[in-house]
């Protein structure tokens, strides 16, 4: 009886360690007392405290508009980097693409940054673009390696669907723009939808890479929490976890119920 | 009406594209090929060659590689990274610390994969959005709740001295304790949804019949489960051990001033001692050294995959 014991039991304090630190940012953000282990009884001054805060609400304002950006542009370009990779044959070029894809997956954010950053100042110096940094140069980091993630979910779903349908369309005499239109895009929808908003999360989340491209007056959100969170614990940033974990549970459980009902179909 | 009208000049660029050798087929490809030329792979163009170059009091601040049709390149930044032992002992620190989080994460997520493969449907398609929930809040603020949970006036200490297991606080945050439980906690999702897609692909028969020739439970798993399971653990485990290498976030608030981790050391010689040459040269090395061994070792995992 041990064994059938053992499994459950370590999932259990798995799934703990997993949420404990969730579960107290929620609770610590009602906590009337700014210590963290001092209860002083229940509250919403940090809500209202982060509702009047005009640099986490204009920080989380810039995040929001990089974020639809970028998560936009990377869908685009990573959904043509899919097709390419999956529907073109042998082209030339073909495996630096394939490198040039896969590599940001596995690229420290560090030297992301980094070398982003001295690209742009050596664009500026030898042709004047971007001027100075900011929220372009922050879009333009976020594509590029939010891109290679829709490359990679386009590309699965790519791979599995059957392309039977194209072949047919285009025997008919569809052109190929046409047969992407019509055909595939619409079956690769969901891909595109889910590469997203995987782009979009990684670009509000994002700290190292926007630390390094961005330039005076453009903080990111993650930029203000981090430099908050350094000074130690700040009941007010509980508060905005708290809203971000609210938003996101309300969302995947609106989705998951959406899936349920499709798959039951 | 206005289709046709608006085609007309687009036909007409078209066919003045093609007569170049153009085709609609080629700009496709050129536009993702073209955005990665430019944005992923000439900036490491610039980083080989700032690393190159002495820091100077300028902007941008360092000399440049051409001067007077000369090029003046300096190896200088690189034999510094080999004489100050600060940047050897961050390069193995980091590893040693993403080597034992790795594991750490295995032995976790291998039960929790386990157990999530073998429940029922509902339950198992439950459990994994309970994996996966976490990955879309924000990984800065759950790191940042590390920091209210482990401090010496934190949650922990308070919850262990209350029902008398201590009487002195634990000094956990800031040390490098505290980042192993940063590294685990945040990567354990991505060891376990590899290991899941692998573990839930087993086929019972095996096991029964693993057990039908007289296998004690113990070894039909380290027989049988484990070495079906080696593509999850390798998939897994890269997918913990890469992040957590270049890691910056979790070593920057939860260590400690003698955490060493080599993207952390980055950050402070761009950031506060504003020496560009010498991050760039960090940045190399850290692309030779772990990136491109990291990169070749996935791609022999593909190839022999497909065979």
């Amino acid at each position: 009886m041990k064994r059938g014991l053992f499994l459950p039991i370590v999932s259990f304090i798995g799934f703990l360690f997993l949420y404990i630190p969730i579960v107290s940012l929620v609770i610590f953000s009602f906590n009337k007392s700014k210590l963290v282990t001092v209860w002083g009884g229940w509250s919403t001054k940090w809500y209202g405290e982060l509702l009047n805060d005009p640099q986490i609400l204009g920080a989380a304002w810039i995040s929001l508009k990089i974020g639809v950006v970028s998560a936009t542009l990377a869908t685009v370009l990573g959904t043509i980097a899919a097709m390419v990779l999956t529907r073109f044959g042998r082209v030339r070029g073909r495996g630096l693409l394939t490198g040039m894809v896969t590599a940001p997956l596995v690229m420290p954010e560090v030297i992301t940054g980094l070398s982003l950053l001295l690209l742009f100042v050596a664009m500026e110096a030898a042709f004047g673009w971007p001027a100075g940094r900011g929220m372009l140069t922050i879009i333009i980091a976020h594509t590029t390696f939010c891109m290679a993630y829709v490359a990679v979910v386009v590309q699965s779903r790519l791979v599995d669907m059957d392309d039977s349908i194209e072949e047919a369309a285009s025997d008919l005499g569809a052109k190929p723009m046409r047969v992407f239109f019509d055909i595939t895009l619409p079956m690769i929808a969901p891909a595109l939808i889910s590469g997203w908003l995987l782009s979009f999360t990684l670009s509000l989340d994002d700290l190292v890479i926007a630390s390094f491209v961005s330039g005076p007056g453009a903080s990111t959100l993650p930029m203000v929490i981090f430099s908050k969170v350094r000074l130690g614990v700040t009941p007010e940033i509980n508060a905005l976890a708290t809203l971000i974990v609210a938003v996101v549970a309300i969302g995947i459980t609106i989705s998951w119920f959406f899936m349920r009902k499709q798959v039951k179909k | 009406m206005t289709a046709l009208q608006a085609s007309t000049p687009w036909r007409k660029t078209a066919s003045l594209l093609a007569r170049l050798g153009l085709t609609g087929r080629m700009l496709v490809i050129a536009v993702p090929m073209l955005w990665l030329l430019v944005f992923f792979l000439v900036p490491f163009l610039v980083v080989l060659k700032i690393s190159v170059a002495e820091p100077m009091i300028a902007r941008p601040p360092y000399s440049p590689l051409f001067v007077d049709g000369s090029i003046q390149a300096t190896l200088g930044n690189y034999a510094y990274l080999w004489e100050d032992s600060l940047y050897i002992n961050a390069y193995w620190s980091s590893i040693k610390i993403a080597f034992f989080s790795t594991v750490l994460a295995l032995l976790i997520g291998y039960p929790m994969s386990y157990y999530i493969a073998r429940s029922p449907e509902l339950k198992r398609s439950l459990l994994l959005l309970l994996i996966v929930l976490p990955f879309w809040t924000s990984f800065l603020l759950r790191v940042y709740a590390w920091i209210g949970i482990l401090k010496t006036k934190g949650v922990l200490n308070a919850m262990l001295m209350k029902i008398g297991l201590i009487n002195e606080p634990l000094i956990i945050m800031q040390t490098d304790i505290a980042v192993y439980i940063g590294i685990v906690y945040t990567y354990l999702p991505f060891m376990i949804l590899p290991l899941y897609a692998n573990l839930v692909k087993l086929d019972d028969s095996l096991l029964e019949a693993s057990a039908d020739l007289g296998a004690r439970p113990i070894s039909t798993f380290f027989r049988i489960t484990i070495p079906l399971s080696m593509p999850g653990i390798v998939a897994g485990s890269m997918l913990v051990f890469i992040p957590a290498i270049g890691e910056f976030v979790i070593p920057a608030l939860l260590g400690g001033p003698d955490t060493l981790m080599i993207g952390k050391v980055l950050w402070t010689e761009f950031f506060s001692n504003r020496d560009w040459p010498v991050a760039s040269a960090v940045a190399i090395a850290m692309l030779v050294l772990l990136v491109i061994p990291v990169m070749l070792l996935r791609l022999a995992q593909s190839k022999g995959a497909e065979t």
